[in-house]
């Protein structure tokens, strides 16, 4: 405290009015009105009266440009070129959008202005209001006291115990009627552990649909890709929730960049070419880019890097595990397939997710 | 209370019909009144006086906007079918033509680019939101740093806290709805945060989605609560909030005139009226000239959902920011131990997504802080006085400097969810920007919170040096015997009153108890309590101040003159230092 240089004075005054002596000097009350311009200048007001009057003509001419943008700009679907359509639609976006403000600030800034500079403006104190009386309290808490006297429910517990087992009980039917907000007929976490991929689906491109060789794969090239199968299922929503598990991120690099598998994931590749699940671990964003020179996989939405030589390691960001690696080989045709599903449920990591390999879950 | 007994005479039922009316405002006002009973109103309201500073505005902001928002909003529901059923795009927009999409993003491309004023509208509506949640934002800084919140006002500052977290709702459930790439991968996080929840999660996703991400069912169900739910919830929530500011009056800064017993400002009729009626059309000019001329959401860039691309650099509405900021400081792995695990259990066990989880600890931390705030900050000072009159910021030093940590805080995270952007326009390394990012995240906090309260405290002590030895006046004078001095102007009496009318009191230490016992807990206060008050810079006494002027060569008639309101100009002869 003496670092301040303020001695120790405890000059503590109780809240209050203000004005009790606690300070240094007593409140001193509304500092005198200072009269404006126009309240001593009749030049002044007039001329304020102008400035308001001519915000409100920048108003009245802002609305009529509101409706030249809106009717004398042809609509979009009027135009063949599609480039002419968005000018057009600019334009009319612009006028429509600058009438509109000018129509508004011209309203708003006169009447401030109108205000600020004509109506009075000498400062008003008016007294506040206890928020209540001793005297209500006292009158409510009576009537409170009475309702509950009435009731009885002090007096006959049992009453009041069976209430409230039943207003308990009662509302449980309420979160009970939302269980078929989950409409699908596997309901249960089992589903996400598998995807459209098995053994001997192919591989093809998104979203084209052509089956991929190996060949067409060079070193250093990667291909976003799905499961043929895919176009198989009718429904837009549920194409969709497939290919939110099956997305999958296919590369090639040169064999002898890649580091020795791990036991069992030998032959999870074809000649340098690798596929991996394209959802991050992190949250689910689709790990999109690809950075040939390092190999290493970046997701866009919070950074998480994998190396794509060491089997999808995380090397930076928020991600908790490797990517999903999905084993292929080639078919006799020579194109790429899938030699099963992925081995662990792809995506972000759920509660019922459980280990990694959980045991005789997943063919090895 | 209406329990009173009271009776009325025929006379004073008949009284009704007696009044003539002068004018034709008369003659309306009787109509309505004796129908209704609206001249009381009147009488209350229409010369209630409101105090006025630039800074009660920002509230005023969010209530306009949001009336805008929800005027464009209502405006956009005429056009946009929010339906995932699938449809092929044959619009005007070319490059999306003959493309499967949901009706959502078709009717949204419509809006767009088929309906005149469309854009407009939806650049209207996107905008206003983006300001409703700011201005809320800033209202609530407001609000905190002047220590409005205090008694009796901590229950709106509830409502307010309320309020601001059903707009991040309002805003989040808005963005998702069009349906297209990169309001889809914004589910998409959600869906992956939502997962991470430990037991509940995972079917919590289900019942979100209908099923498995993304589902058929998200986009309606998003929109009853966009358009319907949460916007009633707002609407109860600010009907509430306006009624308590009525009830308590609006706080006022102190200064001269001003007490902790009145109010005073402007009368509503003309003047407020007028000022905060017109700053209506201002803030709607504003936010139109934005969506006339700054582009939001240019969502047929994007294309309609799909689970596979993404854009590289995509930013979130700057309110869900901190979300997903704190999601990127956080690492996955410490060298080369993974933060995820797995919890064992009987049946086989389950996951735990540390690196999902943790993020929402400092999210929770702060948005339940500011929740139990005003309980916080009474159970430490130990005060539990009414307070009308607000806190010049730098006279709560403590409260100001933690304030502005745990703004920095926030910050810190608001600005990761932009760490590739930073990294690209500044041509640095993504990594090194997050590792910064990280130390800024523990020490940002730390350093705001002593440089903060250095500042606060400097500023009361200039308040002090001002108060009792005047501003320098930038005129050096010559003695006659060859000393320089500096001439002071001091300051006049209403100055004077802002400057030295404030609380320091000294911590007050551990109370024992009813049992005359000191509680670890009441020890934790005192604690807390030195902490806020140990460093302090006491107003300016009646005696030091009637000491300096003294000494100072003022005679008794100075300062009769100072109490007489009149301003003391004189300047001071010595110098102080």
């Amino acid at each position: 405290m003496a670092e301040h240089g303020n001695g120790d004075s405890t000059a503590v005054v109780k809240a209050g009015d203000g004005t009790s002596g606690g300070y240094a000097i007593d409140n001193p009350g509304l500092p005198p009105h200072r009269p404006r311009l126009a309240d001593v200048d009749e030049k002044a007001a007039k001329r304020s009266e102008r400035q308001v009057a001519a915000m409100f003509i920048v108003s009245i001419i802002g609305t009529l440009m509101f409706f030249v943008g809106y009717f004398a700009v042809a609509r979009m679907d009027q135009f063949d070129d599609y480039f002419e359509g968005m000018t057009a639609l600019r334009v009319q976006n612009t006028l429509i959008g600058v009438g509109t403000a000018l129509a508004m600030l011209g309203i708003g800034l006169g009447i401030v202005h109108w205000a600020k500079t004509l109506m009075p403006d000498h400062e008003v104190t008016e007294a506040r209001k206890p928020l209540r009386t001793e005297a209500d309290r006292a009158e409510a808490e009576e009537i409170v006291t009475g309702i509950i006297e009435e009731t009885q429910i002090k007096r006959r517990p049992l009453l009041r115990n069976t209430m409230i087992a039943a207003a308990l009980l009662a509302p449980l039917p309420a979160v009970v009627l939302f269980r078929d907000l989950d409409r699908t007929e596997d309901f249960g976490v089992e589903r996400m552990r598998h995807s459209l991929w098995d053994e001997g689906v192919r591989l093809v491109r998104d979203p084209t649909g052509t089956p991929i060789r190996a060949s067409d794969l060079t070193i250093g090239s990667a291909m976003h890709v799905i499961p043929e199968n895919l176009r198989e299922i009718e429904s837009h929503g549920d194409r969709l929730a497939e290919k939110a598990k099956a997305v999958v991120l296919l590369m090639r690099l040169n064999p002898d960049d890649l580091k020795e598998p791990t036991p069992g994931r030998e032959d999870w590749g074809h000649d340098g070419i690798i596929a991996c699940s394209k959802v991050c671990t992190h949250v689910g964003c689709p790990v999109a880019l690809y950075e040939r020179h390092t190999h290493h996989l970046l997701c866009p939405c919070h950074q998480s890097t994998f190396d794509a030589s060491e089997e999808f390691k995380v090397t930076f960001g928020p991600a908790g595990r490797p990517l999903p690696q999905l084993p292929i080989t080639v078919d006799d045709e020579g194109f790429l397939i899938a030699r099963s599903d992925f081995t662990e449920p792809v995506g972000p990591t759920y509660w019922e997710r459980g280990h990694t390999d959980p045991e005789g879950d997943f063919p090895a | 209370m209406s329990a009173s007994k009271q009776t009325y005479t025929e006379d004073e039922y008949l009284e009704v019909n007696e009044y003539q009316p002068k004018s034709n405002t008369g003659r309306i006002a009787n109509y309505v009144d004796t129908r209704v009973g609206g001249t009381s109103m009147v009488r209350e309201f229409g010369r209630k006086v409101f105090p006025d500073h630039w800074t009660f505005m920002f509230g005023e902001v969010a209530l306009y906007s949001f009336i805008i928002t929800v005027i464009s909003g209502a405006f956009l529901t005429f056009w946009f079918d929010p339906s995932m059923a699938t449809t092929r795009y044959s619009g005007s927009y070319a490059p999306l033509q003959g493309l499967e999409m949901s009706m959502a993003y078709a009717t949204s491309l419509e809006l767009s680019f088929d309906v005149r004023g469309g854009l407009f509208m939806r650049q209207l509506h996107h905008w206003g939101a983006l300001m409703f949640v700011l201005a809320m934002s800033v209202h609530m800084i407001r609000v905190f740093f002047t220590g409005a919140f205090r008694k009796p006002r901590e229950l709106n500052w509830v409502v307010g806290a309320s309020l601001l977290i059903l707009g991040l709702g309002a805003g989040f459930t808005g963005y998702s709805l069009p349906d297209e790439v990169l309001s889809g991968n914004g589910l998409r996080i959600i869906d992956g945060m939502l997962k991470a929840i430990p037991v509940v999660g995972t079917y919590t996703s289900f019942f979100l989605f209908g099923g498995e991400f993304p589902g058929n069912e998200v986009i309606p169900r998003l929109y009853a609560l966009h358009i319907f739910i949460i916007p009633a919830l707002l609407l109860i929530l600010i009907a509430v909030h306006l009624f308590m500011v009525v009830m308590h009056k609006h706080t006022q800064y102190p200064g001269p005139g001003r007490t902790e017993r009145n109010v005073v400002g402007y009368p509503i009729g003309p003047v407020y009226a007028a000022k905060a009626g017109g700053f209506f059309f201002i803030v709607l000019g504003v936010l139109s000239l934005l969506a006339g001329t700054f582009q939001i959401n240019a969502l047929w860039n994007y294309g309609p959902y799909d689970p596979s691309p993404v854009q590289a650099g995509t930013q979130p509405d700057w309110y869900i920011g901190w979300f997903d900021g704190v999601l990127r400081i956080m690492p996955g792995f410490i060298g080369n131990i993974p933060l995820e695990f797995v919890l064992p259990t009987p049946w086989g066990g389950n996951a735990i997504a540390t690196p999902v989880l943790v993020p929402m600890i400092p999210i929770t931390l702060l948005l339940l802080g500011v929740f139990v705030w005003p309980w916080l900050e009474t159970w430490i000072t130990g005060d539990k006085r009414e307070h009308h009159l607000l806190d010049r910021p730098r006279n709560a030093p403590t409260r100001t400097a933690f304030g502005v940590a745990m703004v920095v805080w926030y910050l810190v995270m608001w600005g990761a969810a932009s760490s590739d952007l930073m990294a690209t326009h500044f041509a640095l390394s993504l990594n090194d920007v997050i590792y910064w990012l990280r130390a800024a995240f523990f020490l940002g906090p730390i350093i705001a919170y002593i440089l903060t309260k250095r500042i606060c405290l400097a500023l009361q002590r200039k308040d002090r040096e001002v108060a009792l030895h005047g501003h320098e006046a930038g005129v050096i004078e010559v003695s006659a015997d060859g000393e320089f001095h500096e001439k002071h102007k001091l300051p006049n009496e209403y100055e004077l009153w802002t400057l030295v009318s404030y609380e320091a009191p000294a911590p007050s230490g551990p109370r024992p108890n009813a049992k005359g016992k000191i509680t670890a807990l009441e020890k934790l206060r005192a604690r807390l309590n030195r902490i806020w008050f140990e460093d302090r810079v006491v107003p300016v006494s009646r005696e030091e101040y009637l000491e300096v002027m003294s000494h100072h060569g003022h005679g008794p008639a100075a300062l009769e003159a100072a109490e007489s309101r009149q301003a003391i100009t004189a300047g001071s002869s010595t110098d102080h230092r």
